[in-house]
């Protein structure tokens, strides 16, 4: 007997099936061997005379916990955790043949990447180690990676979902490439700086709608994206750290027989390889998913007690000897910098946690943390908004104004969610809602910092 | 009288092969036949048995294959390998060995 008649019954074991493949130490093959267990049992139940219900619950418990097995399973197969951080799944995998697929798309995109960050090179546009970068790297240094990103989303998730989306993906990255490329900035110029910055963070939603399948409110695919913006963060750092190393051993190695690679670091080495490591950057996240998916969540559990501690020891010394904050350019930048920190702390806590849990210690802490970096920033604004009005708007301050104004708006209103759920007045979700549904915010506003601010200040 | 877990745990080998030392078999009819053997008092949580195999697999006693079921199911069906049986009658010594020794304390016991 194949399946059973019993359609509910169907449908619990395959509940079952899905909730035991997520275990990681527990393998395709096995999970089938252990649902063949669990359909002999139960029809040795349901011929004494159970109900498929009863049955089934008796079969599942007999089964046994399901943490104990999984660790059981770790024990017996102690090289499947490590394997799972190598190269793809083995065969072992539901589908061995797609993720050999995906290996391949993967690496041709990775190239083309590569190869992209050269293709100006052809109309003369040269990265030379012995002259300042030209500026038209810096502009369009997301435009190079973002749309084969895409177009691996849009290969993984399946292009029939994705081809009545193709002008959503295509527009804002065409848009992308013209208004970083049309305005005239003279030399040295502050809003091509602004434009630099901000284009990536503006274009970013182009992948993220990729990634979602184009569905954005749809089963938690914008958290997904979300936890994989960090974890390719992270991933990116740890690549970039390697590069570090090959490029250390590449200039040691050369200079000991006497040739000087510097033309080939700066010129194919660091850009090739920063743009190709985007996309194995994200492919990583995507095969090793459950593997590395806690890594935000734990620096997020290691900083967020350090960065509570820095904010209140700043607020005390700053009370105790009364000493002003001394704004500067970079200041204005580094109180930006740390909310966006702190959102992000909020942002990867919420992502990890389980929306039903009660409050505990943590979510204090974490109030704490926001209540005190409103306070910090609040200081800080204060003293901005002052050299405002001294030295009137420059491009940057305004940019730096309203990022400022933003983070500060969802921080304000993540504080009274957070105190309303520390109190059980509301619910864990309202937060990661208001979370989620503010992320278009800040691709909105980098995306008026491209577009409007280069005519609005003359390109200055 | 339930068998406390440690020794669940230590008889678990031996047991599992020697019930394949019987004839080929797969996890669920191996569960059933150590219920049968012990009249239900080895109590194994079923999910259990099935590390067991693997670790035995993995060590070359026992070999697996996936083969059709009567119910038309693939069914990972195990067989002992000839270090399985040399392996299944080192064990059986090693237990003779401990259930002669309690035994004869307990025989002891009875006659003083």
């Amino acid at each position: 007997m194949t399946t059973f008649a019993d359609q509910p019954l169907e449908e619990q074991i395959a509940q079952w099936r899905a909730y035991v493949r997520r275990r990681q130490t527990i393998h395709g093959p096995d999970v089938e061997e252990l649902e063949g267990h669990l359909r002999d049992q139960l029809v040795a139940l349901t011929e004494t005379g159970l109900t498929g219900d009863e049955a089934f619950l008796v079969a599942v418990k007999r089964m046994g916990s399901l943490d104990a097995l999984s660790r059981e399973f770790a024990r017996a197969h102690s090289e499947r955790l490590w394997k799972q951080l190598v190269i793809a799944p083995d065969a072992t995998d539901e589908s061995p043949n797609t993720s050999r697929a995906e290996t391949l798309v993967v690496l041709i995109l990775a190239v083309a990447a590569a190869l992209a960050v050269k293709v100006p090179t052809l109309f003369g546009l040269r990265l030379n180690p012995n002259e300042e970068l030209p500026p038209f790297y810096a502009r369009n240094a997301s435009l190079f990676v973002f749309p084969l990103l895409t177009v691996y989303f849009v290969w993984k998730r399946g292009s029939d979902v994705v081809r009545s989306l193709w002008l959503w993906l295509a527009l804002p990255l065409a848009a992308g490439a013209v208004f970083a490329n049309v305005f005239p900035f003279p030399k040295g110029s502050n809003t091509e700086v602004l434009t630099i910055l901000h284009l990536p963070i503006a274009l970013w939603i182009a992948v993220g709608f990729a990634y979602v399948r184009g569905r954005w409110f749809d089963d938690g695919g914008r958290m997904n994206f979300a936890r994989f913006s960090g974890e390719l963060a992270i991933y990116y750092v740890l690549i970039a750290l390697g590069g570090g190393v090959l490029t250390g051993f590449t200039f040691m190695m050369f200079a000991a027989i006497g040739m000087n690679p510097d033309w080939f670091v700066a010129g194919w080495l660091i850009p090739c390889g920063a743009a190709g490591a985007v996309i194995i950057g994200s492919w990583l996240v995507e095969a090793k998913q459950s593997v590395i998916e806690n890594m935000a969540p734990v620096l997020t559990r290691l900083f967020t007690p350090l960065f509570t501690v820095l904010l209140l020891a700043f607020l005390a010394t700053m009370a105790w000897t009364g000493s002003p904050i001394n704004v500067k350019r970079q200041v204005l930048i580094g109180f930006d910098l740390l909310l966006a920190v702190v959102v992000g702390l909020v942002l990867y806590a919420a992502s990890a946690r389980d929306p039903q849990a009660p409050p505990d210690f943590f979510d204090g802490l974490q109030l704490l943390l926001v209540v005190s970096a409103l306070v910090v920033d609040g200081v800080a604004l204060a003293a901005i908004a002052a050299r405002i009005s001294e030295f009137g708007f420059t491009p940057n301050r305004v940019a730096a104004l309203g990022e400022n104004l933003i983070l500060l708006v969802n921080l304000a209103w993540t504080a009274w969610l957070y105190a309303r759920f520390l109190r059980h007045w509301g619910s864990f979700a309202a937060l990661e809602r208001w979370q989620l549904a503010y992320l278009p915010v800040y691709s909105i506003w980098a995306a008026l910092v491209v577009v409007v601010f280069p005519p609005l200040f003359g390109y200055r | 009288m339930d068998v406390s877990k440690d020794l669940v745990a230590a008889s678990a080998t031996p047991l599992v092969l020697a019930i394949l030392a019987e004839g080929d078999s797969y996890g669920y009819a191996i569960i059933k036949r150590v219920a049968e053997l012990s009249g239900g008092h080895l109590q194994w949580t079923d999910g259990m048995l099935y590390p067991v195999l693997h670790r035995l697999e993995r060590q070359g006693y026992v070999a697996a294959k996936w083969a059709a079921s009567e119910n038309g199911r693939r069914r990972k069906y195990y067989r002992i390998t000839k270090e399985g049986r040399a392996h299944l009658a080192a064990q059986q010594e090693q237990w003779r060995t401990v259930d002669g020794t309690l035994r004869g304390i307990w025989m002891q016991a009875c006659t003083i």
